[in-house]
C-alpha cells in the first residue's frame, strides 16, 4: 500500500500556492450557467401559491379558474382542503405554464378558502409562548456555592432573532423527464444524495434520477434536500410532459427556504480575585420556527468552566422551521458567552484578552487561543489602543475593540473520487461533490497537478454530476478535507501505476521515480527521466482509472480548529450608528490547498459576520404572522462599504501544516457578532443586549433602557 | 416628447395612462414597433386612448451587438425578457425589485436595474450584459480583475458586479470612495467578496483595469 500523504513543504508546487479559481472566468464573464439559467427546449414556468397565514386550515379549494387559463398546462394542489397550515408561506399549491407572467394569473385565479387558527410568532417572548417546552438540564459542580462565594458576578440577558440564509440563487431546479428517468438542475449542497431523495418520493429507482449543479448561487447550510418545491417541481414535469422551471420567488426564499434559529439567554457568571471563571448559570431559550431549536454550546469554548447549570427551552414558533446556517449553533452560543465575559472582563477591572487568558485552561486548545491572541493583539496594536470603558468620554462618536475566540471540527466528510490517466498523459479527476462557491473545483485540480507534477491547465475536473463517484455533501466545512483525501488517494494509487510500467524503461524501481515539472524521473537524478505525455505512453491502449476513498489510509485530514478575531467599531452616540472600521482574523487551519481561495473563506466569513450583528434580522409581525422584511430592501445585507478594513492571519506552514487538511467555511463566521458587540459596548461603556446591532438597540442601552429584543 | 421617449416609441405617460395619440406614431416613424403592430394599431380606433398591451408588442433592441426581435408582453421586465425569452442568463434575478443588483447591465452605455425596467421601455436601445463586455477566452479588463482578485464565491453576484464596476471605471478611472459608493452600494453579495471587489475597484487607477 502506498504511503499517502501530503509532499514536504520543499517539494510542494501546487499545495499552499495562489492560484485563480478555475471557473473565475466563466462566471465573471456570465458564462457559467446556473440551475435557475438552464432554458430546455420546451420549458414550462412553475410557480408555488403560499399560505398567507401563519396558522389555518384550509376549508375549500378551487382550481377551475386556473385550469381555464390559457397558456396553464398543469395545476397542482400541494395540500387541499382539511389541511392543517402552520406558517406562512406554506405552500398550498402550484402551476406550471407557459411564461411566468400566466403562472402567476394562474396563482392568482386560485381560491383557497382557510379558517384561520391562533398562531405565535415572536418567540424572545418566552413567557408568552403557547408551546414553549424544556430542553434539557445539566449541572456539574456547584454553582450554587461557587456563586455565594465569588468576588464578582455579571448577570445579563442577551439575545440574537432568527435570520435568514438569503441565498442569492434561490432555491429550485429545472425537472426533465425522458420516458421514466428524471435529469434535475438543482441548484444544491449535496449532488450525490439528492437524486436517492427524489427517487424516494416518486417512488422510481435512484438509478433513475440524474442531479446536475454545475454551479450554484450558495446555499450556506439550507439546500441539503429536494424540498416540497422540487417534488411538485418534478410532478408537474411529468404531469405536463415537459421541462419544468422552478425557482422561489424572494419573499419564498427569505420565509421558508432557510432561517437561523434564535438564540435567548439570561446568564450569570462569576469569577475570583484572580480573575479566574469560578460559576456559570444559563437560562437560554429560543426558535427554529415550528420545530423549536435545541440548546446551543454554552459556556463556549471556556466549556471547562466548573460550577455550571444549563438550562433550556424550546420554543416553537408559527414560522417555517430552520436549516443549518455557517457553523450551526456556533454563532449564537459565542455571542452569549464572549459578550457575557468581555462584562464580567470589565466588571473586574481587567483587559479582556487579559481574563480570557486566565482562563485558557477551561478551553481545548489553549496553546492555540494564547498564539493567536499574541498575533491578533499586535495586528489591532491592542496594547496601544485598547481603553477601559468609559461613559464619560466626550464628543458623539465613540470608538471602542472588541474580542472573540471560536472553534470548529471541519472534518472531511465520506468521498469518492475517480482518477483517470489516459496514455496521451491527459489526466482528469470525477467526483460527485460540488463546488458551492468555495472553490471545490480548483483545489481538487491542485491535488490532481501536484500529485502528477503538472501545471493546473493540464488537469481536469468533473464534478457536480451524480453519475460520478459518490461525495458528501457540502456542510459544517467538511468538503476541501474530504474531497482532497480522496482525490489525493487515487492519484497517488494512479501515479503508482504508471511509474511500475515506467520503472524498467529508466532502468528503476518504482520506488525511485517521482513525477514533477511535467517530467518523471529518478529521484535525485533528473537526467535519468522522460516526460509526462511519454510515460504515460508507456500505459498502452486503456487508460489506468482508480478510485480513492476517504476515509482511508495515511494522515492527510484532522478537525479541530480556534480562531481569534477583534472588531473595532466608531459609535454614534446621538444616532445609535455603529459603523465596523476594522476586522482582524486569526485563524487556525492545518494544510492550505489554495492560500487565496482560504483567505476568500474568510474574508466572506467576516463580511457575513458584519451583516449580522448589524443588519440581520427576521422581523415577524405577531398581528398577521407574517415576515414584514421578506425581501431584500427591509432585511439588510452588508454592502461594500459597511464591512471596514478586513485582515486576515492564516496559521498555516511548518507547525501546522502537518495536521494535514481541515475546513475552513465556518469558523470565521462564528464569532464577528461577538467581537462587535463587545467592541460596540467598549466604545459606549454599555452593553446592547440583542443582536443586530441597529440604532433603535443601541440608543435604547445608552438608555438604560433593556428595549425589545 | 423626450429623446428617450422617442427612441423607445413609449413614453412613460403615453404608456401608463394612454396619452396622445403621437406618442405610438413617434415610435412608428422611428422604425421602432414593427409593421405588424402598427397595422393593429392603425385598425384601433384612433379616438381611444393610445395604448399597448396587454399582449405581446413586438420590438427589436440590440441586445450584446445583436438585433433582436420579439413579441413581449409589456408587463414583462428587461431582465425576464433576457433570461426567458432570449436566454440571455448572465444577468440574475434575486431580489426582483431594484435592491441587489445582480440584474445590472447596461442601457446605451449606462447601468440600469433590469429587474426594473420593462423589455418594452428597452426597445430601441442597445443592451449589454455581462456576456457582451467579454468572454472567457477574452475577458474584459474588469473581469480578468475579478478572477485575479477572486472577487466572486459562488459567483451569483458577480454578473452584476462586473457591468456596475464596468460601468463606474469607464465614468471614473480612479474613482473616490464616495464615487466607489454610488456605483457599486447597489450591489449585494452574499459570500462576502467585498475585499476582492475593494482590490478591483482600488487597483484599477494604476493596475491596468478599465472601464472602456
Amino acid at each position: 500500500m502506498a504511503d499517502y500523504s501530503w509532499p514536504e513543504a520543499e517539494r510542494r508546487a501546487q499545495i499552499g500556492a495562489r492560484p485563480a479559481r478555475l471557473d473565475g472566468p466563466v462566471k465573471s464573464t456570465g458564462f457559467a450557467k446556473y440551475p435557475s439559467d438552464q432554458n430546455p427546449q420546451g420549458l414550462l414556468a412553475a410557480k408555488i401559491l403560499t399560505c398567507p397565514h401563519a396558522h389555518a386550515r384550509i376549508v375549500g379549494i378551487d382550481t377551475s379558474a386556473a385550469e381555464a387559463m390559457p397558456g396553464v398546462r398543469v395545476v397542482h394542489v400541494i395540500q387541499g382542503e382539511g389541511a392543517e397550515i402552520q406558517w406562512a408561506g406554506d405552500e398550498v399549491a402550484a402551476v406550471a405554464a407557459a411564461t411566468e407572467e400566466v403562472a402567476r394569473d394562474a396563482l392568482r385565479a386560485i381560491r383557497v378558502d382557510y379558517e384561520v387558527l391562533p398562531h405565535f410568532v415572536t418567540e424572545a417572548d418566552r413567557d408568552g409562548a403557547p408551546d414553549a417546552r424544556p430542553a434539557g438540564e445539566r449541572t456539574e459542580g456547584d454553582p450554587d456555592a461557587a456563586f455565594a462565594t465569588a468576588h464578582r458576578t455579571v448577570e445579563r440577558t442577551l439575545g440574537m432573532p432568527q435570520m435568514a440564509h438569503m441565498c442569492l440563487e434561490p432555491h429550485g431546479q429545472v425537472c426533465s423527464w425522458d420516458g421514466d428517468e428524471l435529469e434535475v438542475h438543482a441548484s444544491t449542497q449535496a449532488v450525490s444524495t439528492l437524486g436517492g431523495q427524489f427517487a424516494t418520493e416518486l417512488g422510481v429507482p435512484a438509478s433513475q434520477v440524474r442531479i446536475r449543479t454545475e454551479y450554484m448561487g450558495g446555499g450556506f447550510g439550507s439546500k441539503f434536500s429536494p424540498d416540497r418545491w422540487g417534488i411538485v417541481g418534478a410532478e408537474l414535469a411529468r404531469k405536463a410532459g415537459a421541462p419544468v422551471k422552478l425557482f422561489l420567488e424572494r419573499d419564498q426564499e427569505v420565509t421558508v427556504a432557510g432561517s437561523r434559529p434564535s438564540a435567548f439567554a439570561r446568564i450569570r457568571a462569576s469569577a475570583d480575585e484572580q480573575g479566574r471563571l469560578v460559576a456559570w448559570d444559563s437560562d437560554s431559550w429560543g426558535s427554529g420556527g415550528l420545530p423549536g431549536t435545541g440548546q446551543t454550546p454554552l459556556p463556549y469554548v471556556f466549556s471547562r468552566l466548573p460550577n455550571r447549570r444549563t438550562r433550556h427551552t424550546s420554543v416553537p414558533t408559527n414560522l417555517a422551521g430552520s436549516r443549518a446556517w455557517r457553523a450551526p449553533n456556533h454563532p449564537q452560543a459565542c455571542f452569549l458567552t464572549m459578550s457575557v465575559l468581555d462584562d464580567l472582563a470589565d466588571e473586574l477591572g481587567l483587559d479582556p484578552i487579559d481574563f480570557l487568558e486566565r482562563n485558557l485552561d477551561l478551553t481545548g486548545r489553549a496553546d492555540t487561543y494564547r498564539e493567536q491572541f499574541a498575533i491578533a493583539a499586535e495586528m489591532a496594536s491592542w496594547k496601544e489602543r485598547w481603553q477601559p470603558r468609559d461613559r464619560t468620554r466626550e464628543g458623539a462618536v465613540h470608538r471602542g475593540l472588541g474580542v472573540s475566540v471560536h472553534t470548529w471540527g471541519g472534518r472531511g466528510h465520506s468521498s469518492n473520487c475517480d482518477v483517470t490517466v489516459h496514455p496521451d498523459g491527459a489526466v482528469e479527476a470525477r467526483i460527485g461533490s460540488q463546488d458551492i462557491g468555495t472553490g471545490t473545483r480548483t483545489i481538487v485540480a491542485q491535488v490532481l497537478a501536484e500529485t502528477f507534477g503538472l501545471e493546473l491547465h493540464q488537469v481536469r475536473v468533473s464534478l457536480g454530476d451524480n453519475v460520478y463517484p459518490q461525495s458528501g455533501p457540502s456542510g459544517g466545512s467538511s468538503t476541501v478535507g474530504g474531497v482532497t483525501a480522496s482525490t489525493r488517494r487515487a492519484a497517488q494509487d494512479a501515479l503508482r501505476e504508471v511509474l511500475v510500467l515506467v520503472a524498467p524503461r529508466l532502468e528503476a524501481e518504482p520506488e525511485q521515480l517521482v513525477a514533477g515539472g511535467g517530467r518523471v524521473f529518478v529521484e535525485g537524478d533528473s537526467s535519468r527521466g522522460m516526460s509526462w505525455r511519454e510515460a504515460a505512453a508507456q500505459i498502452g491502449g486503456a487508460p489506468i482509472s482508480v478510485q480513492g476513498r476517504n476515509p482511508g489510509p495515511g494522515r492527510l485530514i484532522s478537525s479541530g480548529v480556534g480562531g481569534v478575531q477583534i472588531a473595532e467599531v466608531e459609535v454614534d452616540i446621538e444616532t445609535g450608528v455603529v459603523q465596523v472600521e476594522r476586522m482582524i482574523a486569526v485563524q487556525d487551519c492545518g494544510l492550505i490547498i489554495n492560500r487565496r481561495l482560504a483567505e476568500s473563506q474568510v474574508y466572506g466569513g467576516l463580511i457575513m459576520g458584519v451583516g449580522y450583528a448589524l443588519y440581520e434580522e427576521w422581523i415577524p409581525d405577531p398581528v398577521s404572522g407574517r415576515l414584514l422584511n421578506a425581501d431584500m430592501e427591509f432585511y439588510k445585507l452588508a454592502g461594500l462599504v459597511d464591512v471596514g478594513s478586513l485582515e486576515v492571519h492564516m496559521m498555516t506552514g511548518p507547525g501546522y501544516d502537518e495536521r494535514g487538511v481541515i475546513g475552513l467555511g465556518e469558523p470565521p463566521v462564528i464569532s464577528p457578532g461577538a467581537a462587535i458587540s463587545n467592541a460596540v459596548a467598549n466604545a459606549i461603556g454599555v452593553r446592547v443586549p440583542y443582536l443586530p446591532l441597529t440604532p433603535d438597540r443601541v440608543l435604547d442601552a445608552l438608555a438604560g433602557r433593556g428595549g425589545p429584543a | 416628447m423626450t429623446d428617450d421617449a422617442k427612441r423607445s416609441g413609449l413614453s412613460r405617460r403615453s404608456f401608463l395612462r394612454g396619452g396622445a395619440a403621437g406618442a405610438l406614431s413617434g415610435g412608428l416613424a422611428a422604425g421602432l414597433l414593427t409593421e405588424e403592430a402598427a397595422g393593429a394599431a392603425a385598425a384601433a380606433d384612433t379616438d381611444a386612448p393610445e395604448t399597448v398591451g396587454p399582449g405581446p408588442v413586438e420590438i427589436e433592441l440590440e441586445v450584446n451587438g445583436v438585433t433582436r426581435r420579439l413579441a413581449v408582453e409589456p408587463r414583462v421586465t428587461l431582465l425576464d425578457g433576457l433570461r426567458d425569452r432570449l436566454d440571455v442568463t448572465g444577468p440574475k434575478r434575486v431580489c426582483d425589485r431594484g435592491t441587489c443588483g445582480a440584474c445590472t447591465v447596461l442601457e446605451d452605455g449606462r447601468p440600469i436595474y433590469a429587474c426594473s425596467r420593462l423589455m418594452i421601455e428597452s426597445a430601441g436601445r442597445s443592451v449589454t450584459t455581462v456576456e457582451g463586455l467579454g468572454s472567457p477566452d477574452a475577458m474584459h479588463d474588469v473581469q480578468r480583475a475579478f478572477v485575479e482578485n477572486d472577487a466572486q464565491q459562488c459567483g451569483y453576484c458577480t454578473p452584476g458586479f462586473v457591468v456596475a464596476t464596468a460601468a463606474l471605471l469607464a465614468r471614473h478611472p480612479a474613482p473616490s470612495e464616495q464615487e466607489i459608493e454610488a456605483g457599486l452600494g447597489g450591489n449585494l453579495c452574499r459570500c462576502g467578496t467585498y475585499k476582492g471587489i475593494r482590490a478591483v475597484v482600488e487597483g484599477a487607477g494604476g493596475g491596468g483595469v478599465s472601464g472602456g
